[in-house]
């Protein structure tokens, strides 16, 4: 569904990612680790859209399209979604409405007619059940003076209602105690299907314990230095990164 | 004085009508107009050499004479948009009181809702106790144009210990071109009396001038929540004026919406005793070549009083927005609590605010802060957005419109809440939800 092949990209005259390449299949949930300023974060921006990245080098195909040519809101729709590092605080928009606004802008492109007000709610309020929120959450502004779980839980939440076939997690991890961890990884694993692919971007190995991936990546100096399953990141684990690093080309 | 200052066609014209207006018979009255008229013949329209004015020009408004009308035509389905429903109404129709327009159907006897002109019939000294004494005389060429002026207004006395049961719009519109819409009101709410007052502004007419001044006395925990609806015609030019007195423990509450209008100023002062308190909102919204201004000034004069303030602007295509927000803490109001804050939102790249926050502080035992902010729409949250799949221009009208909503959600009146979303979109089209 996913491929990634050499691909480089710069900030401003910066070189972040340097030859990057990765395939991604159908229900497949890929890990990418590594260490701080290896270019994690670079790639979930360049595969979601977000301006400042100029890919000098290499191409992304998804499901056979060019992803780099598509605008941001076009790849929402056409299932990449991206499960924000730092979730943005939206004051004076409900999360309801923000649910609604994406749901229908999902289903306008698709040709499908804007979902009944009824049936839209039985079904946000079941999602909001499953990953174990307060139903007051969809009436208070996005994000807004949420805790850094809560941001993470509604990150998760808004994939459920959006059924994304691409869903980069980028670094979800970072900032949760072990209870919020482990809500947001069950909702994560509630998403799982033979049809719907995980690329997991995280620091640390701790995530993994909670979301099995089919395969680990380290990414370092721009590149993937090794890929293997998940005993790779045990190994990680225990023997840092830094013996890694010095491979990055 | 040799003076080289444009001679204003109402300067000139004032003899001609000053019989006209109400209390012309009235010895200290007619004192009172023609002190103003003689300053005003002086000055004219106020001119950005003056402080509180220097973001403002009016000299446009110097070359028309703007003259008071008799005129009653109205487009009553039009009225019917602008009516809170559920609420008491009086409608001053280019700047007098119109019985037939207005609805006080059940107003309890002991409240006083009536004409100035009326007022003036029936009890004079009462006026006379307070008219010009929420604020000084000459504070500026605009109030001592209104105290030569006004043409009517509405006197509110609301009995100590009494709350009125809804609320009292009062609808002030023009519908003549080049009309004068010059009022003067003056509420009273005694001890312990308790109110909501909806001022609704607009007008159906090219190119006319509104000049609406309020002076407004609270009593001792006396309560006034205060809405102010600016909705003015394309070419109009507004000012309104809210001066207020608290007493001791006395309560405001101010939501200022300014949507309306070609050039548009909105004074608000209040003068605190001690423990009184007011929260002032306000929303500006501009667009085109909109020029809105607001000035307020909270003088902490005694102990313990408290002052919010929350001022928000947002603007496009060549609008100008104004802020001055001042508070003065004097050297006796020690456990003053006061924050202020504005919060400027601009659209594109010709608009053009000027805020002036400032606080004086004369007390060392004080609680003060302010804020300004002056900023474009958060491109990450842009981005936030259309990586939900909304496009890039959604993404956009959603911020702008939650950045101004949020002094809307403040609105406790429902009815007033639906009237003001509607209005906010009809006048910024770009946003559509």
């Amino acid at each position: 569904m996913l491929s990634i092949n050499n691909l480089h990209v710069s900030v401003g005259d910066k070189p972040i990612l340097k030859g990057l390449s990765l395939e991604i299949k159908p229900g497949e949930v890929h890990a990418i680790m590594g260490p701080n300023g290896a270019g994690k974060s670079t790639l979930s921006h360049v595969l979601s859209g977000k301006a400042g990245y100029t890919v000098t080098e290499g191409s992304v195909s998804y499901y056979g399209r060019d992803l780099l040519e598509m605008a941001p809101e076009i790849r929402a729709r056409e299932g990449v979604f991206l499960a924000f590092q730092y979730p943005v605080e939206i004051p004076g928009v409900s999360n309801i409405y923000l649910l609604k606004a994406a749901l229908n802008a999902l289903r306008r492109h698709h040709g499908e007619p804007e979902v009944d007000a009824m049936d839209f709610l039985t079904l946000v309020k079941a999602k909001v059940k499953l990953l174990q929120m307060d139903e007051k959450f969809l009436y208070r502004a996005v994000n807004e003076g949420f805790s850094g779980g809560e941001k993470k839980r509604n990150e998760i939440l808004q994939a459920a209602i959006l059924e994304p076939k691409l869903c980069i997690l980028d670094e979800t991890d970072s900032g949760l105690d072990i209870d919020a961890l482990r809500i947001v990884s069950e909702g994560v694993n509630s998403l799982r299907s033979s049809e719907r692919s995980f690329l997991m971007i995280t620091h640390y190995q701790r995530l993994l314990e909670y979301i099995k991936p089919d395969v680990v990546h380290v990414l370092a100096g721009g590149r993937m230095v090794r890929s293997g399953g998940p005993d790779l990141a045990l190994e990680l684990e225990e023997k840092g990164y830094s013996w890694l690093e010095g491979q990055a080309a | 004085m040799a003076s080289e200052k444009t001679i204003n066609p109402n300067a000139i014209a004032f003899p001609e009508f000053a019989a006209s207006l109400p209390g012309h018979d009235i010895l200290w009255l007619q004192a009172f107009r023609n002190r103003a008229a003689q300053s005003f013949s002086h000055t004219g329209f106020p001119t950005v050499r003056d402080e509180d004015w220097r973001y403002t020009n009016l000299s446009a408004l110097n070359k028309t004479l703007y003259a008071p009308t008799e005129s009653q035509e109205v487009d009553s389905d039009w009225l019917a948009t602008l009516r809170v429903p559920n609420a008491w109404c009086v409608v001053l129709l280019n700047g007098r009181f119109s019985v037939d327009l207005s609805d006080l159907t059940d107003m309890p006897a002991a409240v006083r809702v009536q004409s100035i002109t009326q007022a003036l019939v029936e009890n004079p000294a009462r006026l006379q106790k307070y008219l010009g004494q929420a604020v000084v005389e000459n504070l500026h060429a605009m109030l001592v144009f209104n105290n030569a002026w006004f043409s009517d207004g509405v006197f509110i006395e609301i009995p100590a210990q009494t709350t009125l049961a809804k609320p009292l719009q009062i609808l002030q519109v023009a519908t003549e071109e080049n009309a004068l819409a010059a009022t003067r009101n003056i509420w009273l709410l005694n001890e312990n009396a308790a109110a909501e007052i909806i001022e609704t502004f607009a007008g159906s007419a090219e190119n006319y001038l509104t000049v609406a001044v309020n002076e407004v006395f609270l009593a001792a925990d006396a309560h006034l929540t205060g809405y102010k609806v600016q909705l003015e015609a394309e070419t109009a030019t507004h000012f309104g004026g809210v001066y207020l007195q608290q007493a001791e423990r006395s309560r405001f509450e101010h939501h200022n919406f300014a949507l309306g209008g070609l050039v548009a100023r909105s004074d608000i002062y209040c003068d605190l005793e001690t423990g009184a308190e007011c929260t002032l909102n306000g929303l500006a919204v501009g667009v085109k070549r909109q020029h809105l201004d607001n000035l307020t000034r909270i003088n902490h004069l005694k102990p313990r009083g408290v002052s919010r303030e929350y001022y928000k602007t947002v603007l496009d295509q060549r609008a100008r927005g104004v802020f001055q927000g001042r508070v003065v803490v004097a050297e006796h109001a020690q456990k003053t609590d006061s924050q202020m804050n504005n919060r400027n939102l601009l659209l594109s790249a010709d608009a053009e605010v000027d805020t002036k926050p400032q606080l004086e502080i004369y007390a060392d035992d004080v609680k003060c802060s302010h804020g300004v902010t002056v900023g474009q729409l958060d491109e990450k949250s842009v981005f936030y957005l259309q990586s939900r799949g909304l496009d890039a221009t959604s993404a956009r009208n959603i911020l702008t419109f939650a950045f101004a909503n949020e002094m809307v959600e403040k609105v406790e009146n429902v009815e007033l809440k639906e009237l003001l979303r509607t209005q906010l979109l009809a006048h910024f089209p770009a946003i559509s939800l």
